[in-house]
């Protein structure tokens, strides 16, 4: 049974409370066109602390787990999807040095992201490969008590818009597995030899920023090593696990979003002498709607759950990711198709919901991959023939 | 057996329009999409080559040709994927109300225009409350003798801003009976008390002039009703079997466009390991899907194209192909997309720009939802 318990209650009262007071449909329309990120909106939402609600106190934290983050992300995605996935994605990657990063490093880097002093980004895939990081051109050489950074990665979230990026790289390239040779640094943005361009407009959330980063000869220090050299590979399963869920929570929200949207077009909505409300076929498709996004609701928050408690693995968060941003198409594509023409319109905010909900589809891995891990899950290792 | 006849002439014509969209209109369509509009010279240069309202008579400058010059000349936009143009709207849903419906004087007066380029045509029947339920229109034609006086709103009216000439579906407020009471008029831009609203910022179909036309005690004279009085509806319904049949060849040819964009993506991207996604099962399997319900729309829409033709009564057919190619065409789409990752989220990518398009066909041209509200209807269901 999904029961939320007071505190829960009260968060998603606030979020809500925030992005209905805040969020500007004319604005998110005008962000939009322009691609420009909203700042001020993430500075108010740092302030009400829904940056880092997941994490510890000590770094200006809420002290919360991932489904208070879930909670956060829902409530921000229903009143808007482009700004609640935009916002909810300012920490994007700093999950990295939550969960595997030193004092030092949490202390540096965490209280900044959630007091909205900068945004992290996370440089993992290179041109052409997407979530497949089987292999990565991307080098550290060790020099002395640094570390000399150079290569290419692309889709970069917060990509020139970050205080510091969390960049994979190949530290060891005779390890076998390739992946055992993979390192995570911290590459603060202002670094020499960062370049960062644009990946250009894309079909939705453009303003969210994503670039391609050219590392070229980047120096760091060897403290700026996230955990133990090899162990990058591992990180970035683990850092994906978490990221899938919030992009499920997002999508759960975006869904619920569109779905509130549609059902109060159509009560309003006459034609034929009653409200389109009326007609059974619609009806049928609202049921359809509304039993979609259950479903989706209760695996992500079960999910979210089971991260909280230690008990999740990658094939549950890649099946609550699935299950959701599927979710959030189907409804999105409906509450498109419930309004008529109005939902083609960029005015009526919907057919910008079934944007994101695209971009969320293929966020941190295409269905293809995710299914693959699902399957390795299920089916476990065969037996190799003799 | 082939379904259609493609004849020498056909294929004549194709290979002339196809280097027409590589040298006019490719090269542009970039440009034309990021200032949300087509230059009006363009709709003039096809009109000169020929290309527009292939079906008009000889005599009035057309080429005569039959209904598969129309579907070459779609099939062609699909591939060039630029939707900003539409062609297909103004020669084959739009001018066939002029040429079947017109007074001898009417096809004399504007036929020619709408042939060269020069007259840019629109057809106005949905008003902000007025959806699907045509019927309910407000925008009222009171008749004064020797001129009528329009006053009304349209929305959603593709090719609102180049139009020159609108055809305006409006009611005589005498008249209860919306079915007896409606009637088409030709209405000239520049006409007082006509006025052109906003282009409509659109989810795709960013260069297609779609807006709202206002008609504020518009007074044209009596020689612009179209047809005879109180037969705009049995007008409408006349051609509305054209309308969703070339609604089905853009979902079709669109997806059929696609399909061979997302093959040879598909053959040639690789994964980490140098494996083509060609070769991945899943992959494989989704665009076998693909592949099959694209030649089942293509079947069954050459069919339809044969019986028009024909001059069969192909309503209900029709209405299942427009619900049944839009929805597939989007599925395809969607797939495409999603098979191409990260890169099917890019606007440099002309599939993405394709998806966007492609669904508003679902919507226009009477939701998928009346069109089976429609054939319902006609199966006495």
């Amino acid at each position: 049974m999904l029961e939320f318990n007071t505190s829960q209650k009260q968060i998603q009262k606030a979020v809500r409370a925030f992005a209905k007071g805040e969020f500007d449909k004319e604005k998110v329309l005008e962000l939009d066109k322009s691609g420009d990120y909203p700042q001020d909106l993430y500075v108010k939402a740092a302030d009400l602390g829904l940056i880092g609600i997941h994490f510890p106190e000590d770094y200006s934290g809420g002290g919360m787990g991932l489904f208070e983050q879930a909670l956060v992300a829902e409530e921000m995605c229903a009143v808007d999807s482009s700004l609640g996935i935009t916002l909810g994605m300012a920490s994007y990657g700093a999950e990295f040095i939550l969960r595997f990063g030193s004092p030092d490093q949490k202390k540096a880097l965490l209280p900044g992201v959630a007091e909205g002093r900068f945004r992290c980004g996370s440089a993992i895939t290179e041109p052409g490969n997407g979530y497949d990081i089987s292999k990565i051109s991307t080098v550290a050489v060790k020099n002395k008590g640094n570390y000399t950074i150079t290569g290419r990665k692309t889709h970069v979230v917060n990509g020139g818009n970050a205080g510091f990026y969390m960049v994979l790289c190949q530290t060891d390239p005779t390890t076998v597995p390739l992946t055992s040779g993979f390192s995570l640094f911290i590459v603060e943005a202002e670094k020499k030899g960062v370049t960062v361009e644009s990946s250009g407009q894309r079909l939705g959330l453009n303003m969210l920023s994503s670039a391609t980063l050219d590392f070229d000869s980047v120096e760091v220090p060897s403290t700026n090593l996230i955990g133990d050299l090899g162990k990058g590979y591992d990180y970035v399963q683990a850092f994906l696990m978490e990221s899938r869920m919030l992009a499920a929570a997002q999508a759960v929200g975006l869904a619920r979003g569109a779905y509130e949207r549609a059902l109060a077009h159509i009560k309003a909505r006459e034609q034929f002498n009653r409200p389109i409300a009326a007609f059974q076929a619609l009806r049928h498709k609202i049921a359809d709607m509304a039993t979609t996004i259950t479903l989706a609701r209760l695996v992500t928050y079960d999910a979210a759950r089971r991260f909280d408690l230690n008990i999740c693995d990658a094939s549950t968060a890649c099946l609550a990711k699935t299950a959701a941003c599927k979710a959030a198409m189907t409804v999105s594509d409906d509450a498109v198709q419930l309004l008529g023409g109005y939902g083609y319109m960029r005015e009526y905010e919907v057919e910008h919901f079934y944007r994101d909900a695209k971009m969320l589809e293929v966020r941190d891995g295409s269905p293809y991959l995710l299914k693959d891990i699902i399957a390795d899950s299920e089916i476990g290792k065969l037996k190799a023939r003799k | 057996m082939n379904i259609l006849n493609y004849t020498e002439e056909h294929q004549a014509f194709r290979e002339r329009f196809r280097a027409f969209i590589e040298t006019q209109v490719l090269p542009h369509a970039e440009t034309w999409e990021k200032d949300h509009f087509v230059p009006r010279d363009v709709w003039r240069a096809m009109g000169r080559e020929g290309f527009l309202c292939t079906s008009v008579a000889k005599e009035y400058g057309g080429l005569g040709g039959d209904f598969i010059y129309s579907a070459i000349v779609c099939e062609e936009m699909a591939s060039s994927m630029q939707t900003g143009l539409a062609p297909t709207l103004h020669s084959d849903v739009v001018v066939p109300y002029i040429d079947e419906y017109g007074s001898l004087e009417q096809k004399k007066k504007y036929l020619p225009g709408c042939v060269t380029g020069d007259i840019v045509t629109a057809i106005a029947m949905t008003e902000p409350d007025a959806g699907s339920d045509l019927t309910s229109m407000r925008t009222t034609a009171v008749d004064h003798g020797d001129h009528i006086i329009l006053s009304g709103s349209k929305t959603f009216i593709s090719c609102g801003i180049h139009a020159d000439l609108a055809v305006v579906a409006a009611r005589n407020p005498e008249i209860e009976d919306p079915y007896a009471g409606m009637s088409l008029y030709l209405v000239e831009a520049g006409t007082p008390g006509f006025e052109k609203g906003k282009k409509l910022d659109k989810m795709g179909w960013h260069s297609q002039d779609t807006a709202e036309l206002f008609f504020n005690d518009c007074r044209i004279p009596k020689e612009n009703q179209l047809g005879e009085k109180g037969f705009g509806f049995l007008m409408l319904v006349g051609k509305l079997q054209q309308e969703r049949l070339c609604c089905s060849m853009g979902a079709v040819y669109g997806a059929e466009m696609c399909m061979k964009v997302i093959m040879d993506y598909c053959r040639d991207t690789t994964d980490a390991s140098e494996k083509p996604l060609s070769k991945f099962q899943a992959i494989q399997f989704d665009l076998v899907e693909m592949l099959t319900e694209v030649k089942l729309g293509r079947t069954f829409l050459d069919k339809l194209i044969a019986d028009h033709m024909e001059g069969l009564d192909v309503k209900a057919e029709t209405s299942m192909a427009k619900y049944w190619t839009t929805d597939m065409a989007n599925r395809v789409l969607g797939k495409s997309l999603t098979i191409m990752g990260e890169y099917g989220t890019l606007e440099e990518n002309p599939l993405v720009q394709g998806w966007r398009d492609m669904r508003v066909t679902s919507i226009f041209a009477g939701t998928n939802e009346i069109m089976k509200y429609i054939v319902a209807k006609l199966m006495h269901l």
